[in-house]
Order: C-alpha cells, then sequence, then structure tokens
C-alpha cells in the first residue's frame, strides 16, 4: 500500500540471494548457540511467516489495516484447547448444557432485537421495544449461565474445572481455529467495514483486546490464567520419550555423535518444521492462484483505485469483508498451530506488540502484497527479534565498558533489552520511508 | 436516609471516580481528535506519547524532590508538568520533521500514515522503557485526601463513607482549565482560526494564504501539552506503568469517534460517556441496591460486567455507534 507503487523491475536473483542470507543466518545459530535454538527460532519463524500471510492478504491485496491480529491468533488457539484437548469427566453434564441454552438465549434475543429493530416503525415505542428484549435477554442469560459456570469450575479445580474438549486429533483443531478467527472477523468487519479505513483498525484493536480477556477470564472455557498444558501434539510429531524408548534409537543418535535426549528433541523440532513448510507452501499456492484468478486482479484493481473499481460495478465493501475474513482465518491457523507447538495455552502471554503489531513490521519489511516476502519477513524478523534481545545487554556493556559502575550503568544495562522495540520501530520507519515495496518486491 | 446512603454510596464509588477517568479520557481524545482534524489520521502513537510525556514529568519529579523543592499540599509534578510538555513538544516537532512531514508532502494516504504512526508508536515504547522502565510507579505526593472517610464521618456522621482524594480534584480542575484555554484558543485567537479553518477546508485555507507548515506545528504543540496532562493526570490518580498507557488508546479513541471525531466538544462528551458506562457497569451495585430495596437480599454482587472486560464496554459502544450513527453523536469529519 504505497503510493509509489511502479512495476517490479527488480532483479530474479534478489529473491533466493535473500532466502539464502536468511539460511546462513540460521546455520550460523546452529552452530554458534545450538540447533536446539536455531530450529526453535526457525519454527516460531515460520509460525510468525504464516501469520504474516494472513495480514498480507488483508494489507499488502486490499490496504486493510487490521490491529488486532493478537484477537484471531489467540481465538485460533483456542481451538486445539477445545478439539484436542480429552473432555473433563461429568464437565458437561454439570453444567455444559446450562452453557449451551445461555447461549441460545442470547442469541435469540439478539436475533429477536434486529428483527424488532427492522420490523417497528421509527420512534420511542422501537427503542424501549429492543431495549426491554436485550435487557430481559441479559438477566434471563445470567441466571442461566451463571450456575453452570460455578458447577463446571468446582470439578476438580487443581488440574481442570473447565469443560475440556472433544479428544479429536490435533490437526482436525488447525482449520477449526481458523474457522473460530473466520467467524470473529465477520463480525467486525461488518460493521467496521465501508466506513472509515482507520475504523477497522480501531475496532479490530478493541475485538483483540476483548478476546484476550475472556481467554483470560473464563475459567469454564480455557482454564483462564491458570493455562492448559499437555495439548497433544499434532499426528506425525512423536514425543520425545516415545522416541528414546523405541529400540535402537540410542545406538543411531550415537553413530551420529549426538546425545539420545539432544537427537530426540531435535527430530521433533524437525517434524514440526516439515509439517509447517507443508502448510506455508499449500497457503502461498493457493493464494498465488487465487490472485492470478479474475478474483485477484479484482482485488488488486479496487486496491490501487476503488473508485474506479467501483464505477465498474464491483462491490467494495463486500470484497474487502471477504479477504478480511480469509486473512484472519490464516491468523487463526497459526494461532491454533502455535499453541500446538508450545502444547500449552497461556492466555497471559498474549502481549499486542508482540503478535500485532510486530507482525505488522514484517509484511512491509518482506514487501506488501508479496507471499514469499511475508515468509521472508516473518522469518528474518523474527530472528532479529529475539537476537536483539540477546545482543542489547551484550552491546550495551561493551559501550558501558568505560563507566563507572553505578546507578546509570545498571539502568542503562537492564533497558538494553527494550532495544528490540527500537529496533523494529526504526526499521518498520526506514522501510516505509526509503524502501515502501520491502525487500522482497510485489511483482 | 437510606436513599441518601444510596446517594452517597453511588458518589463515593461511581461518580467521583467516573468524573476523574472522564477527564483524562476527554483530554487524551483531545489530542486524538486534534491530529485526526488537522493531520487527517489516527494516531496509534498517541498512547505512547502520554507515556512519554508522563515518564518526562515524573523523571522532573524526582528531580525537584532531590532538590528538596515541593507544591506544599498539592503534588510536585504540577511544577514539572510545563517542562514535560516542554520536552514532549520538542519530541513531536522533531518526530513530524523526521517522520511525518515527509508522508505530508508527497500526500500519501491516511491508513500508511496510521502505519507510520505504528513506527512511531514502537520508538516512543522504547524511548519510555528506556527512560523508566517497566514497573509500576507512583509519584504522587503532598496531601492526599480532601475529604478522607474519617473527616467525612466527623462532618456528617454518616456511617456511609465518601473520599475525595486531592489527585481526583486535581484532575478535574486541570481538565477543566486546559479545556477553556484550548477553546479559546482555538475560537479567539489568529492562529486557533486558522487551525479550525485548515481543518474544515484545507485548500481553501491554503488560498487565504494559511501557513500549512505553522498550523501543523501548533497541533503538534498543542497535542504535546494534551497528552502530557491527560497522562500525568492519570498517572497521580491511579499510577504510572507504561503498559496501561498503550492499552488506554482503545478508550480514547472510543471517546472521540463516539463524540464525533474532529469535533472538539464531542471528545470531551465522548469521554464522559465511556468512563460512565465502563465504571457503572463494572461496579458492584449490592450496596446500593441494599439501600434502595432493603427488602431485597441479592446474592451476587449485582455487578453486570466483571471489571476485567472494561475494554468491552468501550468497545461495545464503539460498536453501536459506527452502526447507527458513524458520525458520531455530534457530527464529526466525514465517514
Amino acid at each position: 500500500m504505497s503510493p509509489t507503487r511502479q512495476p517490479g523491475d527488480t532483479s530474479p536473483l534478489r529473491a533466493p540471494l535473500f532466502f539464502a542470507i536468511l539460511a546462513l543466518l540460521i546455520l550460523l545459530e546452529g552452530l554458534t548457540t545450538g540447533w536446539n535454538s536455531a530450529l526453535g527460532i526457525l519454527n516460531m519463524g515460520l509460525i510468525s511467516a504464516i501469520m504474516a500471510l494472513g495480514i498480507n492478504l488483508q494489507w499488502g491485496t486490499a490496504g486493510l489495516f487490521n490491529a488486532g491480529a493478537m484477537g484471531f491468533l489467540a481465538l485460533g488457539g483456542l481451538a486445539p484447547v477445545l478439539i484436542s484437548m480429552p473432555p473433563t469427566p461429568g464437565a458437561f453434564a454439570a453444567g455444559g448444557m446450562g452453557i449451551l441454552t445461555a447461549f441460545v438465549v442470547a442469541t435469540i434475543a439478539l436475533v429477536l432485537s434486529v428483527v424488532t429493530w427492522r420490523r417497528m416503525p421509527k420512534g420511542r415505542a422501537r427503542g424501549l421495544a429492543v431495549t426491554g428484549i436485550l435487557l430481559v435477554g441479559f438477566f434471563v442469560y445470567r441466571a442461566l449461565f451463571d450456575p453452570a459456570v460455578t458447577a463446571i469450575e468446582a470439578i476438580n479445580p487443581s488440574a481442570a474445572g473447565n469443560l475440556g474438549g472433544l479428544g479429536l486429533p490435533t490437526l482436525i483443531s488447525w482449520p477449526v481455529g481458523a474457522l473460530l478467527a473466520a467467524g470473529a472477523a465477520w463480525l467486525v468487519g461488518k460493521t467496521a467495514l465501508g466506513l472509515r479505513s482507520d475504523y477497522l483498525a480501531i475496532a479490530t484493536l478493541g475485538i483483540a483486546e476483548i478476546i484476550v480477556a475472556v481467554l483470560k477470564n473464563e475459567q469454564w472455557l480455557d482454564r483462564g490464567v491458570l493455562n492448559v498444558n499437555g495439548i497433544p501434539r499434532p499426528w506425525p510429531v512423536p514425543y520425545e520419550i516415545d522416541l528414546q524408548a523405541r529400540p535402537g534409537f540410542a545406538e543411531k543418535a550415537q553413530a551420529w555423535g549426538l546425545d539420545p535426549t539432544l537427537a530426540s528433541t531435535l527430530l521433533v523440532k524437525l517434524a514440526f518444521l516439515a509439517l509447517f513448510i507443508v502448510v506455508i507452501l499449500l497457503l502461498i499456492w493457493a493464494s498465488e492462484m487465487a490472485l492470478k484468478s479474475p478474483w485477484g486482479r479484482m482485488m488488486h484493481a479496487i486496491r490501487d483505485n476503488e473508485i474506479s473499481a467501483a464505477a465498474m460495478g464491483k462491490n467494495i465493501t463486500r470484497r474487502h469483508l471477504q479477504v478480511f475474513v480469509l486473512g484472519s482465518a490464516v491468523i487463526g491457523l497459526a494461532g491454533a498451530m502455535m499453541i500446538s507447538l508450545d502444547g500449552q495455552m497461556t492466555p497471559s502471554s498474549y502481549n499486542p506488540l508482540r503478535y500485532t503489531f510486530l507482525i505488522l513490521v514484517m509484511v512491509v519489511v518482506g514487501g506488501s502484497g508479496s507471499n514469499w516476502g511475508s515468509v521472508l519477513g516473518g522469518v528474518l524478523i523474527w530472528y532479529l527479534w529475539v537476537k536483539a534481545g540477546d545482543w542489547g545487554p551484550e552491546i550495551m556493556q561493551v559501550v558501558m565498558g568505560p563507566v563507572p559502575e553505578g546507578d546509570f550503568k545498571t539502568h542503562m544495562i537492564n533497558s538494553a533489552a527494550h532495544m528490540r522495540m527500537l529496533l523494529m520501530g526504526i526499521l518498520l520507519l526506514l522501510v516505509l520511508r526509503f524502501s515502501p515495496r520491502g525487500l522482497l518486491p510485489e511483482k | 436516609m437510606e436513599l441518601i446512603n444510596a446517594l452517597v454510596a453511588l458518589t463515593n464509588y461511581v461518580i467521583i471516580p467516573a468524573t476523574a477517568y472522564g477527564a483524562q479520557l476527554a483530554l487524551g481524545a483531545l489530542g486524538v481528535t486534534l491530529i485526526y482534524s488537522i493531520l487527517r489520521f489516527s494516531n496509534f502513537a498517541h498512547g505512547d506519547t502520554m507515556a512519554f510525556g508522563t515518564a518526562v514529568v515524573i523523571l522532573i519529579t524526582w528531580g525537584l524532590q532531590a532538590m528538596g523543592i515541593s507544591f506544599g499540599p498539592l503534588p510536585t509534578a504540577l511544577i514539572a508538568l510545563p517542562f514535560g510538555i516542554a520536552v514532549t513538544a520538542l519530541m513531536m516537532l522533531g518526530t513530524d520533521r523526521v517522520v511525518y512531514r515527509y508522508y505530508r508532502r508527497i500526500r500519501a494516504q491516511p491508513v500508511v500514515l496510521v502505519m507510520v504512526s505504528v513506527g512511531v508508536m514502537f520508538v516512543m515504547n522504547a524511548l519510555t522503557r528506556f527512560l523508566i522502565g517497566v514497573d509500576q510507579i507512583n509519584f504522587a505526593d503532598g496531601e492526599r485526601f480532601i475529604i478522607s472517610a474519617r473527616t467525612w464521618n466527623q462532618m456528617t456522621g454518616m456511617r456511609e463513607p465518601l473520599t475525595l482524594r486531592t489527585t481526583q480534584a486535581i484532575t478535574v480542575v486541570t481538565a477543566a482549565i486546559t479545556v477553556v484555554a484550548l477553546f479559546w484558543f482555538l475560537n479567539r485567537t489568529r492562529t486557533g482560526k486558522s487551525m479550525r479553518a485548515f481543518s474544515d477546508n484545507e485548500d481553501l485555507a491554503l488560498l487565504s494564504g494559511i501557513d500549512p507548515d505553522r498550523v501543523v506545528k501548533v497541533t503538534w504543540v498543542l497535542t504535546a501539552a494534551l497528552a502530557t496532562i491527560a497522562g500525568t493526570l492519570y498517572g497521580l490518580d491511579k499510577s504510572f506503568k507504561a503498559f496501561t498507557y498503550f492499552q488506554i488508546v482503545l478508550p480514547i479513541f472510543a471517546s472521540a469517534i463516539v463524540g464525533g471525531i474532529g469535533n472538539p466538544v464531542g471528545a470531551i462528551v465522548g469521554g464522559f460517556i465511556i468512563s460512565f458506562s465502563e465504571v457503572g457497569l463494572t461496579y458492584a451495585w449490592k450496596k446500593v441496591a441494599g439501600y434502595l430495596v432493603p427488602a431485597w437480599e441479592p446474592d451476587g454482587l449485582v455487578q453486570l460486567l466483571s471489571t476485567d472486560y472494561k475494554f468491552a464496554v468501550s468497545f461495545v459502544i464503539l460498536i453501536l455507534v459506527l452502526i447507527f450513527r458513524p458520525t458520531g453523536i455530534f457530527r464529526g469529519k466525514v465517514v
């Protein structure tokens, strides 16, 4: 989204070169710090790349500013908890029906108030009727919901206290995560799209805070700040203990010159890596195909000149809603994948700087509108973010070397970890100003 | 008597805190709305500007305290405030010169400017953390209460307590003075009038010889002043924590949009609408209900919404306004 967009005139070697540099950085990390850390950065970098692909669909292809990636990510992360965790015995019988009925009541009240609003003539009676329906609906909902929640949270509160999941395979939870995020995106997009462009940004900022607040506080759903641990891994990824117990594994590891424990953790990380690469390739293939189709050309036409696209009879608000929902679904998918990788759901770890604004930096630095750019930006920026946290204090130690010991020196060294925020901000500003098309410009 | 007790409880737990919070939101929303009407974008860095300004004020306050200077019963931070505003204004002018000016010149779309403000937000956030760290800081000194629960009891003999903290009174008084001064400036001075002209119709303003650079500079200085005052008042009233200031942009944006973005009166009204809804919906009404309906013994706290969902209140109001009246209560700028 830059007014200086020009036809691609970059060298075809640009992308391979940048990816080679990235590979070299990861290789260096593996040789200096260790392969465990290198693969860890790479895996999280690839998940960030998937988030960046989702944001890129919205910002790069349609110019929509989503300031709530964190919310869609967190909502997607709920899917592994609800789908692949085993159900808590007795929880559904205790309050599951109560919660479901409460939600049905709430939905009926909302639908009824919308219908009343549309059917009744304008006037004071309409306002009173709708307010009345909503108030009655709210109190009936609370009357049904509160006892059900108390009942569920009373069941084995130290280990469960939540509904639990369906006990289905983890891979199923990934598309479900995408669906959850898509649903939330539809609700937000429906209200905020078609108005001023920055209203979407403010509305998404709000929904993200609310989703995270819900995940933190609704214990019956995901145990809130007590966290859900031991979320099952997706299908081909083994567990370290099973690997080590496998006959012949220790010998094979020794033949490679590796400690069996280290070999098993590396193998697990490699399995995740393979899975993530498959997902990324599928996503890029699908989105490249979509963008090459008439639909993609229409999206570009809308982005580049909304007025002339509208004059051609394109419904801009509806297309924007479509692409906003699609992009958010991709972010939800990344959220579910991240929770499967971590094996736990920790709602208090969702931080907007890390999960919303850093992703925007990834997309802009990688190249708005370019899918491979998003992948490059995702891994590269994540690498810099992790390493800047390590390098900051080290560099500061050297810089502060001649300064005598004292409050000032300790303050500077302790503050050095915040340098990565500064680095990201300056990087974003520099790219926007001097190279608005990013590292790998859109073709 | 029961009715008076209910009123006292309501004043103590809802009206006083919501008024102070509303005044803080209103000042924040005025800053957002000013940037919006002159520079025409939603400034995501506003919360961090507030945090930066407050951090500077806190540092100066500590310096003054170390020199043994105090403001008697009032917090020392009030003496530090003008210096904090000056530093923040310089910071804003520098940011505009280095960052925003280029995008005005190439006439970038508003959404690009929003993205640029995210970059500024990162930088300001890092600077604030660098200056003062991430911990919670209390910097209010001087007299703590104007009316403490004990003096209230001695004054009236009522058992229902009422307290009025100094910081709450200072918040409302300072906000009132700031708003009066701002409106006097916008409506009575030549520069203020040229700002309003620029906001209403940029081309016409340029034609009549208004210097756009000057208008923009004055806008940044005013925004810096509003942000620093709002941030300092919020910090005095509650406490300072960098991350809270980052989160407060949501209710501030909601206030500006609800009132009608670009409209200063709207920003003030919006601030109070948001604050009263937030406090009212998350307040446990059990005590007030107990006074009003003595026969009724509610089993819960009669709290409509848990305090953890206070952001949901601003969000829902925002969504309702976007659906039913996207220009806000006082017809703001173009939709």
